[in-house]
């Protein structure tokens, strides 16, 4: 690493501020010319406001950026390409039905009399082309190429136009293992010639295998930057995710669980996630851990029929049942809160009251309306027993607090009576008071013998509520853990995929 | 029940106000305008008129805003009234009864309804693109059942419909009330309406709470095409032909617009069928203003033109954000919504 000569970039207390919240809280960075920097942290850790507020897409509140030793305040993303930082995003943003070689030459095409000079442009682009190894014929469209390629050609086209510091945002999201290789070999080229690189990525591997420091950053802090050299997968996970990893035993009596109510056998969907086995018994609650990407959402998703298995069967009291899409799975008396509550969960411009009742309503049919009565009857019962604080059952349910919505969404299936309830980060984005309620009331239902399956982030909630957890790696079911074994510690190590510590009371801290 | 009556009059009371002011400009330009007299067992009088010319637009209007509830929209009523009249009068033409020829005019009107929502729900074509195929291709469906010609027919319980009365009554103006009527009764009696609003305000979330979308998807349009078929037959019905070139041409724009002045969203969501209808209104009543104001009837488009402007402003979210801020600067903060308050500049 080049550490002789100064930062190419040094960003001091940056801070940004929304409405209500504090995105960026004096965060500092600095990027050495030759490295790899690595940006890590979960969903709504700043990640994506850091990287705006550096390339001008957002305004900073506080803080200043010093790009070779000269300060800077870029207003555009335009401005900050001119002056040397240059992103690609996991969404190419390039113009699939243009040439290769007018995809990187876009606005600064050579010109000849006054008009654009095909052969030079096409010249000039096999040769930045080679550069980055990539031996393809630059008249071709884009489109023709698969998305690493497209990849490496934006990488291109960012390192022509700015060529001090390049950002790569999740830019091997939706590539196979050989195209990874193929973007890192770029990456590796352009580390030699001397940018500097911010890597954002959820795959820690990748992290670990082309970069040379990390910063961590949690809730809009920095949590700490890392030479990755000196440290480990479950040291970088503690640093993300932040919990205090004092192992814990639950004190909670062994549990009686009842019946088998699902088995899903060798259950899944090719590129979303490799088959598993599952079990679920009435009066269980099966936590689902791992990582941001680890496919959490996917299983829930795919056991609820939102995503179509196409591989395996399910199993409901023994008898194969089919899961084609969520109505199916309704009337199975199946009920999932996701994760996205805005966009998957609550209708936004309809009543609180109506969001409550929608999915009973849905499974009854439009022709058999609920009376009156019982809707009022129903919406006041459960906005009481779950403490749903609203002015009115009438007012929209998009006003409503993030916490209250997320116990709307409770309501709205509890009131179709489920027998297996799976919730998907049921605690994300709301308050304490209701992250506590949310907690008991999970227990509550677990006693009442539902079979229920939990995919959180949230360490400590997993172990306080779950009988058994389920640990996700890559798309992949990695362990299981039971009875004692669920501690924290053993939820980190194996998301690190390290062997189990056989005493938690040692475990990481 | 009055709390209901209480919110829907809320609901209409935007388009009620419009609606009075253009019927009071008729009565300005004619003083004669509210004058209804009863001649020949039959009511007549500009007001009347209204009611009765407005049929056409009333009734697509109807299946329009179904449509647009659920972020739809259906460019191919226009021609689906073309494919409808044409099929009645060929029916007809050809010895058949008057309730033959209706049926299968509503039973074209249905496949062609069918058809644009198997294309929006199924094949999961943008809606404007899906119900633009029909709209083009449905005129020469329609040209192909007339053999190219304006079918005419003497047909006397065909002809009823689009000029006849009943009980004095002109036969369309029954025909629009008794269907809007219906419609709303149905889509608000059973949860129809909830559910094709919920659809229309976030379709992943409806879903995902188990709402069967793609079969009212096709239904919204199923009842589209139905309404446009029987605003067909009034048409035909009204000039004793089919003319498949000119019957309901652009009436689709007008039924949008009814539609839109009824203060619908065009990005789907919470409607009222009744606003519609008062739309509809609305449009006929500026027709006529201009008809007995003497003024040149090309000045009709471009009044129409001011009328969208002004309510699409009204509409729009930036001017709302405004008219929030003037009244919550003006008023004390109501509760529930201390959190948009806090974003308003402070």
């Amino acid at each position: 690493m080049a550490r002789a000569t100064g930062p190419v970039l040094e960003c001091k207390g940056i801070s940004k501020f929304f409405p209500g919240a504090i995105a960026l809280d004096a965060v500092d960075l600095t990027l050495y010319p030759g490295e790899v920097h690595a940006l890590l942290g979960e969903n709504g850790a700043g990640k994506s406001t850091l990287i705006k507020c550096l390339t001008g897409a957002y305004r900073r509140d506080a803080g200043t950026i010093v790009l070779d030793n000269r300060e800077i305040s870029p207003h555009s993303t335009q401005e900050s390409q001119k002056l040397g930082i240059g992103t690609v995003y996991q969404e190419v943003n390039l113009l699939p039905n243009l040439s290769v070689a007018e995809n990187l030459f876009l606005g600064r095409q050579p010109m000849k009399h006054g008009l654009i000079s095909q052969r030079r442009m096409l010249a000039m682009a096999s040769d930045l082309l080679a550069e980055f190894g990539l031996a393809i014929n630059p008249a071709e469209p884009l489109s023709a190429y698969s998305v690493a390629v497209q990849q490496v050609i934006a990488i291109a086209r960012a390192v022509e136009l700015s060529g001090k510091v390049l950002i790569l945002d999740e830019p091997t999201a939706s590539l196979d293992r050989d195209e990874v290789d193929l973007v890192f070999s770029v990456i590796e080229k352009l580390k030699a010639r001397g940018l500097a690189i911010v890597f954002i990525t959820h795959f820690l591997d990748q992290v670990f295998e082309i970069s040379d420091r990390a910063t961590i950053l949690r809730n809009g802090r920095i949590i700490g930057t890392k030479r990755l050299a000196d440290t480990t997968q479950t040291e970088i996970i503690t640093l993300m995710l932040g919990r205090q990893l004092e192992a814990r035993i639950q004190d909670r009596a062994p549990t009686e669980a009842g019946d088998v109510l699902v088995e899903l056998r060798n259950y899944g969907r090719r590129g979303v996630i490799e088959p598993f086995g599952l079990t679920v018994r009435k009066g269980e609650v099966v936590g689902l851990a791992g990582l941001l990407g680890s496919g959490r959402t996917e299983t829930a998703n795919l056991i609820f029929g939102a995503i179509q298995a196409d591989q395996g069967e399910a199993l409901l009291e023994g008898r194969k049942i089919s899961l084609k899409n969520p109505r199916e799975a309704v009337a199975h008396r199946f009920a999932l809160c996701p994760e996205d509550r805005k966009n998957d969960g609550i209708v936004g411009d309809l009543s609180v009251r109506e969001n409550i009742i929608l999915a009973l309503q849905a499974r009854q049919g439009w022709f058999r309306p609920l009376p009156r009565a019982k809707i009022n009857e129903l919406a006041e019962a459960y906005v009481k027993a779950l403490d749903i604080r609203l002015a009115s059952l009438d007012m929209p349910i998009r006003l409503l607090s993030g916490g209250n919505q997320q116990k709307a969404l409770l309501a709205r299936w509890l009131a179709t009576n489920p027998a297996f309830l799976i919730l998907d980060e049921p605690t994300r984005g709301i308050d304490v008071g209701a992250h506590a309620e949310i907690i008991a009331l999970i227990e509550r239902l677990r006693e009442d013998g539902l079979a229920l399956l939990v995919a959180s982030s949230e360490m400590e909630e997993l172990v306080a509520y779950s009988t058994r957890v389920i640990v996700l790696r890559d798309r992949r079911q990695m362990r299981e853990l039971k009875g004692d074994e669920i501690t924290t510690a053993n939820i980190v190590s194996a998301i690190a995929d390290e062997p189990m510590t056989n005493e938690p009371m040692e475990g990481v801290v | 029940m009055k709390h209901h009556i209480n919110t829907t009059l809320r609901r209409i009371a935007p388009q009620l106000v419009i609606l009075a002011g253009v019927l009071l400009l008729n009565f300005l330009v004619f003083p004669d305008f509210f004058r209804i007299e009863f001649q020949h067992g039959r009511l007549f009088g500009n007001l009347i008129d209204v009611l009765n010319r407005g049929a056409p637009t009333a009734l697509l209007c109807i299946g329009m805003t179904l449509v647009i509830a659920t972020k739809g929209i259906d460019l191919s009523v226009g021609a689906a009234m073309a494919i409808a009249g044409a099929v009645a009068a060929a029916l007809v033409v050809d010895g058949h009864s008057w309730q033959v020829a209706l049926l299968g005019a509503l039973c074209a009107g249905a496949v062609c309804g069918a058809w644009n929502g198997v294309l929006v729900a199924v094949l999961r074509i943008q809606p404007i693109v899906a119900t633009l195929v029909l709209m083009v291709a449905g005129r020469g469906i329609a040209q192909l059942v007339t053999e190219g010609t304006i079918l005419t027919f003497l047909n006397p319980g065909l002809i009823h419909l689009g000029a006849g009365t009943v009980a004095g009554i002109p036969t369309p103006i029954l025909i629009w009330l008794g269907l809007g009527l219906a419609v709303t009764a149905i889509v608000r009696k059973t949860a129809l309406g909830m559910l094709i609003e919920a659809i229309g305000i976030n379709e992943s979330s409806s879903r995902l709470a188990g709402i069967n979308s793609r079969v009212l998807i096709i239904s919204v349009y199923l009842i589209s095409g139905f309404c446009a078929a029987l605003a067909g037959v009034i048409v035909a019905a009204d000039i004793k032909g089919a003319d498949a070139n000119n019957a309901g041409l652009w009436l689709e724009l007008d039924a949008i617009l009814a539609v839109v002045i009824g203060g619908n969203s065009l990005l789907g969501g919470r409607f009222s069928i009744i606003a519609s209808l008062l739309g509809a209104l609305i449009i006929q009543s500026v027709n006529s203003v201009i008809l007995l104001s003497g003024m040149p009837p090309e000045l009709n488009l471009v009044i129409k033109a001011l009328i969208i402007i002004a309510i699409l402003v009204i509409q729009s979210p930036t001017v709302k954000h405004a008219l929030y801020i003037l009244r919550a600067s003006a008023d004390p903060i109501p509760p529930g919504s201390i959190k948009e308050a806090k974003e308003s500049p402070q």
